[in-house]
């Protein structure tokens, strides 16, 4: 299968205009993610962050340009299990009664039967991710019951579990303490030098020197890409940000 | 007390009749607790509703109450996801538009329609007047709902709580949605018999409010809510036959009380609670 070929890229989007009705969200963006590689995607709110997600995720169908996963069309990369995605905070019901260790068993059901019963090497990859972020002993924890950070670990832990080849981050260092925001970190660095291709959407700058390997900065089209420190210039963060930095 | 609690059985129409309240009830309270999660309360009202003027052409027609119940339930949904898909109106305002719509519909159609009593029925339930056809049916359908319910019930939660990530994980979530929305169109069917298509809408909602108040999982809230549905139907059933009252009305009212005591003492939710919270924290204020 070509879609393993290491060289190619992970992600290939061209010529990509989508959006909502009557708001005209993204225009012509081009871009390509390495695999194994973490990239950033910095734009301020509105930039058409999510809806970039929403087009590489296939819940926005593109006004035109098209969107390759590892060379398949999106939805034939999802039902493969290539895909995995981590949600912003404010996506999340808390309310739900449901629990830590059922949230990241979530991640597994790609890998389960028609029923989605769980067998002991599910179990096994739950354990093992809930204990690389460090959540073991919150398992049994409804998700309500758990502070912003950890809460946020638990939706890394479920992406872990899931093994996919592509995560989609979705602000993951929003409403998240200094010790969660170090460890989530770490853990996409362990992933990336595993394989996993990493996009990470954020207007958190302080971070991305230390987090990723290429930046992506957005403002319905693709300001710039390349190394964080070529991209993150004053001159086009002002671009990209506008009237909000100043 | 036996004789008490037996003598009602005495009749067949009254074992008729409990069996298919509680089937019904407990069958109505499972799907609860995705309808509740899912945010769709609006919507059973909406499809229970809307299934009237079916019932009343089917009858018309001499076919079987359920199909046309069945076929106008979906066709509500299909107008509400047109409606939404075409205009920029909430979807409370869709959702609005359509079931009263069709509820008149069925309304006039009642009376426009000779042998009106039965008809009425419709409205507000006889579930004494159960037959062991209608018994049957109800059996069959529930049994369906339930087998589908529960042999999918980890997708139809992820579903529930997060229908972005069931996406990017590439489960069809189009058709777990249809799935859904035909398993509540059933439900409605099952449940026309006892409680009437005013107030079955009522079991679509308060055993899963009831579970969400007191669980902390899913499989616990679940258990909570079919059980809420079928003690509701059990009590109801009695009390209707103790003391003459509309059995419907009683089913639910039962369904209310547990719903309040729910209420009263949940761990978390629950007036208790709130009470608690405010005595410890008035006295943190007072210490500190």
């Amino acid at each position: 299968m070509n879609s393993s070929s290491p060289d190619r890229p992970a992600v290939v989007v061209r010529g990509l205009s989508a959006g909502y009705p009557g708001v005209s969200a993204l225009e012509g963006v081009n871009l390509q993610l390495g695999r194994g590689r973490i990239t950033a995607l910095v734009g301020a709110n509105g930039s058409g962050k999510s809806t970039l997600f929403a087009a590489m995720l296939g819940l926005l169908p593109p006004r035109t340009g098209s969107v390759r996963l590892f060379g398949q069309a999106p939805a034939k990369a999802r039902r493969r299990n290539a895909v995995s995605f981590v949600p912003q905070h404010e996506q999340i019901d808390t309310t739900f009664p449901i629990t830590v260790e059922q949230v990241v068993m979530m991640g597994r059901y790609t890998h389960m039967g028609f029923i989605r019963r769980a067998r002991s090497a599910d179990r096994e990859a739950v354990a093992e991710a809930l204990a690389r972020t460090g959540l073991s002993q919150y398992r049994r924890r409804s998700i309500g019951e758990l502070s912003g950070g950890q809460r946020k670990r638990t939706f890394v832990a479920r992406a872990i579990a899931q093994q996919a080849e592509l995560m989609l981050l979705d602000e993951p260092f929003a409403g998240v303490d200094r010790s969660s925001e170090r460890l989530i970190t770490e853990l996409l660095h362990q992933l990336a030098a595993a394989g996993t291709t990493m996009l990470i959407s954020t207007h958190h700058l302080e971070g991305v020197h230390q987090l990723a390997d290429e930046v992506i900065l957005l403002h319905r089209r693709v300001l710039a890409a390349g190394a964080p420190e070529d991209v993150l210039t004053d001159e086009q963060l002002a671009r990209a940000f506008g009237a909000s930095l100043s | 007390m036996i004789e008490f609690l037996l003598s009602p059985f005495e009749y067949a129409f009254m074992q008729n009749a409990l069996a298919v309240a509680v089937i019904s009830s407990a069958v109505c309270g499972m799907l609860s607790s995705w309808l509740v999660l899912m945010g769709w309360s609006l919507m059973g009202e909406a499809v229970a509703h809307s299934v009237l003027p079916g019932v009343v052409l089917a009858f018309i027609l001499g076919i079987p109450l359920g199909a046309g119940a069945f076929v106008f339930g979906m066709l509500a949904v299909a107008l509400i996801a047109g409606l939404s898909r075409t205009t920029t109106m909430k979807r409370d305002t869709t959702i609005g538009v359509v079931f009263t719509s069709l509820f008149a519909l069925g309304l006039v159609l009642i009376s426009a329609t000779p042998s009106q009593t039965h008809l009425m029925d419709l409205l507000f339930g006889n579930v004494l007047g159960t037959s062991r056809a209608d018994l049957y049916q109800v059996a069959a359908l529930a049994a369906v709902t339930a087998l589908v319910l529960l042999l999918k019930r980890r997708d139809f939660t992820l579903l529930a709580f997060d229908r972005t990530y069931a996406t990017a994980i590439g489960l069809r979530t189009g058709v777990l949605t249809a799935v859904l929305l035909i398993l509540l169109a059933l439900t409605t069917v099952t449940a026309l018999q006892t409680l009437g298509v005013i107030l079955v809408v009522a079991m679509l909602v308060i055993p899963g409010a009831t579970g969400f108040l007191l669980a902390r999982s899913f499989a616990t809230m679940l258990l909570i809510s079919s059980s809420v549905g079928a003690v509701a139907a059990i009590l109801g059933v009695y009390a209707s036959y103790w003391w003459g009252v509309s059995t419907g009305g009683a089913i639910v009212l039962c369904a209310s009380g547990q719903f309040v005591l729910a209420y009263l003492c949940s761990p978390r939710h629950g007036l208790a609670a709130a009470l608690r919270r405010r005595r410890a924290s008035s006295h943190a204020t007072a210490v500190g």
